[in-house]
């Protein structure tokens, strides 16, 4: 007998082991989420794939699935509160979409469309944070970094590297790159690694290839968050 | 028909785009003036707001006078629409944010290049600059939000013709986009 966990009613078998995303992902089940990469170790701090299970919320990519669990994931609470929580991510930075390379591609984005996002609600920080070009071929936007750590992990997991770390608490927290000067020009990262190509949104763009895509044929400008993530992330299907 | 609902717009801090996207609403608009009259409004050229149903607002807050106008808007419109990336985040014009108002103005009206006759503008009739760019939710309560640099014409006839139904308006997914 294979093991199950229910997620909106619906039984989802799981393998020891798994965490409830995990489990969600490979039954096609949709749990919205920001810092979680399947190839990557957990993180567990955007907190946008908070679900309820038991009653109690928890990180579902941090969470391990058990034998009987009741989770709640799409229901209108949750939702709402995923919604606020990407409110606090958009004034946090510096988010201008219009002016920014990556819209239509930006995870952070089609998450807010997804959850039908139409404010900011809270009062914008308009933090000052720094640009570095330094790079010949990859470019930093401290302003659009929402912490995630997805270039941390992919540069020490997958590159064999350790360009970034994340330094700094609250308001100051912020991304470092390992090189003596702090510029990415003379750290190791090139711009074939794994950890230039992950940033969910526009913190971290290769150069030279800004608005190549029309618009009407980005990967989100037809196709939700929810159906190009369970195409990438389960790309086995079934 | 008797009585018409009343719609007043303005543009602040905002670049009039998302004006020429209503406009964009081509011949829909007949059909919208059969139950919506303008008030206040760059087609009408009112100056002032009077008593509307619905206040459709542009861009963010950038000077006093804008202060003025969106507070005018606030107390005359039943329901206060923020329309467009400016009015929602302060859009373009709030990336002056970042540079402190003096060297903004220095460099507008006393070193950039080509600047004659330097000097920083002071005509009393000048509305005073704010040190930063806001959102409109900043400085008056607001009801809806349309997003989109500019929110296109299909936008504002879902938005509109929801309300004029009754209805809660609702964009979907392809109606949200925030460039």
């Amino acid at each position: 007998m294979s093991k199950t966990i229910t997620i909106d009613g619906k039984a989802i078998p799981f393998t020891e082991g798994q965490t409830i995303m995990q489990a969600a992902t490979a039954a096609d089940v949709y749990i919205p989420h920001l810092c979680h990469h399947p190839e990557f170790t957990p993180h567990g701090s955007c907190k946008l794939c908070t679900v309820k299970v038991n009653g109690r919320n928890c990180s579902a990519c941090t969470f391990p699935a058990a034998e009987g669990q009741e989770v709640l994931n799409n229901t209108q609470e949750l939702n709402s509160d995923r919604k606020t929580i990407t409110q606090m991510l958009f004034v946090e930075g510096n988010h201008f979409c219009p002016s920014c390379e990556k819209t239509g591609n930006c995870q952070l984005q089609a998450v807010a469309y997804h959850l039908n996002m139409l404010d900011d609600h809270f009062p914008l920080f308009y933090a000052h944070r720094a640009m570095d070009a330094s790079h010949p071929e990859v470019l930093i936007d401290h302003n659009r970094c929402i912490f995630c750590t997805l270039c941390v992990r992919a540069s020490r997991e997958h590159d064999g590297k350790a360009v970034f770390a994340i330094s700094g608490r609250g308001i100051n927290k912020h991304l470092l790159v390992n090189s003596t000067s702090g510029q990415l020009k003379d750290s190791d990262l090139d711009s074939g690694d794994k950890a230039a190509h992950i940033c969910p949104t526009g913190a971290i763009l290769i150069k030279h290839t800004a608005y190549q895509v029309p618009i009407g044929q980005r990967v989100y400008d037809h196709h939700q968050i929810n159906e190009v993530s369970l195409a990438s992330e389960h790309p086995h299907g079934e | 028909m008797a009585n018409k609902i009343r719609v007043a717009t303005t543009s602040l801090a905002g670049c009039f785009g998302c004006h020429m996207s209503f406009l964009d609403l081509d011949e829909r608009l007949l059909q919208l003036a059969e139950r919506v009259e303008f008030d206040r409004s760059p087609i009408t050229d009112i100056e002032h707001c009077g008593r509307c149903d619905i206040g459709l607002i542009e861009g963010g807050v950038c000077n006093s006078e804008n202060v003025h106008t969106l507070r005018e808007f606030r107390k005359q419109c039943k329901i206060l629409v923020a329309v467009g990336a400016c009015a929602i985040n302060g859009g373009l014009p709030a990336m002056r944010n970042f540079i402190p108002l003096e060297e903004c103005l220095s460099e507008a009206y006393l070193d950039g290049i080509g600047v004659e006759n330097p000097q920083i503008p002071s005509d009393i009739e000048l509305p005073l600059l704010l040190d930063k760019v806001r959102p409109l939710h900043e400085v008056v309560k607001i009801d809806y939000y349309l997003p989109g640099c500019p929110p296109s014409a299909d936008v504002f006839w879902k938005f509109l013709t929801d309300l004029l139904e009754g209805k809660e308006p609702q964009l979907d997914y392809a109606l949200v986009h925030y460039d």
